[in-house]
């Protein structure tokens, strides 16, 4: 009486056979069929156990000896983190070329349209040949300057456009970066998705959301269909306007 | 008129700083987060504040709450620039007491709407 390994219809077979020993009262036989019914179902239910702890352990053993999951630990997500630091160091440094430029030239613009003014005015007065002699002298020094100083300015200004030009240079290299990242994450979240297959905890409750979400997060990105962020400053105002601003 | 600005990002402010500049106010000063600038709006006289709200250190929400609670500072107008556009978060600057809400990015028309209109309420008021 040692059924070490027993299938189910061997034990379907058994079992009817039980019944018809009880049926029959041979207690004996009913006993020993009972025993080998109960061991064999134990043992069906260890080989079941059995079968599955093996699964889930070269699963994981898998996913261990994978070395491109350990090289994405190792290397590509620490090397995706310094290339998008350099994403921020040149797109700042663009930022203060770009913001250093036009702080220069802006008030050189203002100057130009300032004196422009003056002398537009002077001039029509000129024209209308209100100006004395002396006055026509000071006029004719302030459009010599006047012309000086724009020679001057406008090719400090040209300078400082080119400099804004140069300033976008960034776009470019962050561009390919950040796809190389966006590669990256998509690997990554793969590889995620395989490991929860595996696990099987395909059902996970989701969270719930709480009943007023006001922590910052940063820019929502356009066009990901989100309710609970507006879309542009108009959709600010109609907010704020029906909360009676 | 005495402005402080008040964002982490130093672009940023020095963007807003430029465009107020070209709306006539030339008196501005710049603070990184709201524990800088509390301090400041509270020994500087300052006429308005704009503040952005994720920052490091004090949030300009709790920025501004601190602000409404001060007695001194209670009636300062406040207008967010910032990149926080759940409604709740509008909401809740709302409730807090802020005066003009833009959502980065924004641009210089915005910026002087919003500015003009807390102006126009404040004197009808």
């Amino acid at each position: 009486m040692e059924p070490v390994k027993a299938s189910e219809e061997e034990v379907l077979a058994r079992a009817e056979e039980l019944i018809k020993e009880m049926q029959k009262g041979n207690e004996q036989t009913v006993a020993q069929l009972l025993d080998y019914v109960h061991t064999a179902r134990e043992n069906l239910l260890f080989q079941e156990v059995g079968k599955m702890t093996r699964q889930l352990h070269n699963a994981l053993e898998s996913f261990r000896q994978d070395s491109r999951i350990e090289s994405l630990a190792e290397h590509d997500i620490p090397d995706a983190r310094q290339r998008l630091s350099y994403v921020i160091e040149m797109t700042q440094k663009s930022a203060d070329r770009t913001l250093n430029a036009v702080e220069e030239t802006m008030p050189m613009a203002e100057k130009i349209a300032e004196q422009a003014g003056k002398l537009s005015k002077t001039w029509k007065r000129f024209r209308n040949r209100e100006l004395s002699v002396e006055q026509f002298r000071d006029l004719s020094a302030s459009i010599e300057t006047f012309l000086t100083d724009i020679e001057r300015d406008s090719s400090v200004m040209k300078t400082n456009l080119n400099d804004v030009l140069m300033a976008q240079d960034f776009q470019d290299l962050t561009g390919q970066i950040i796809t190389r990242v966006i590669t990256l994450v998509e690997e990554v979240e793969g590889n995620l998705v395989e490991l929860v297959r595996l696990t099987g905890d395909r059902f996970v409750k989701p969270i719930e959301a709480p009943e007023m979400d006001t922590a910052p997060e940063g820019p929502a990105v356009p066009g990901t269909g989100r309710s609970d962020v507006v879309a542009d400053q108009d959709e600010v105002d109609d907010l704020l306007s029906s909360l009676g601003f | 008129m005495k402005i402080l600005i008040v964002d982490d990002f130093s672009t940023m402010r020095r963007i807003i700083k430029n465009l107020l500049r070209d709306l006539g106010f030339g008196n501005t000063h710049e603070a990184d987060d709201g524990a800088t600038a509390l301090p400041m709006l509270k020994s500087g006289d300052f006429d308005f504040l704009v503040t952005d709200w994720n920052m490091p250190g004090m949030q300009g929400i709790d920025l501004l709450k601190a602000v409404r609670a001060d007695a001194k500072l209670s009636s300062l107008p406040v207008l967010m620039v910032t990149a926080e556009s759940k409604r709740d978060q509008i909401v809740e600057a709302a409730q807090a007491g802020v005066n003009g809400y833009i959502v980065k990015p924004f641009t210089a028309q915005t910026l002087k709407e919003k500015i003009d209109k807390i102006w126009e309420r404040i004197e009808a008021a």
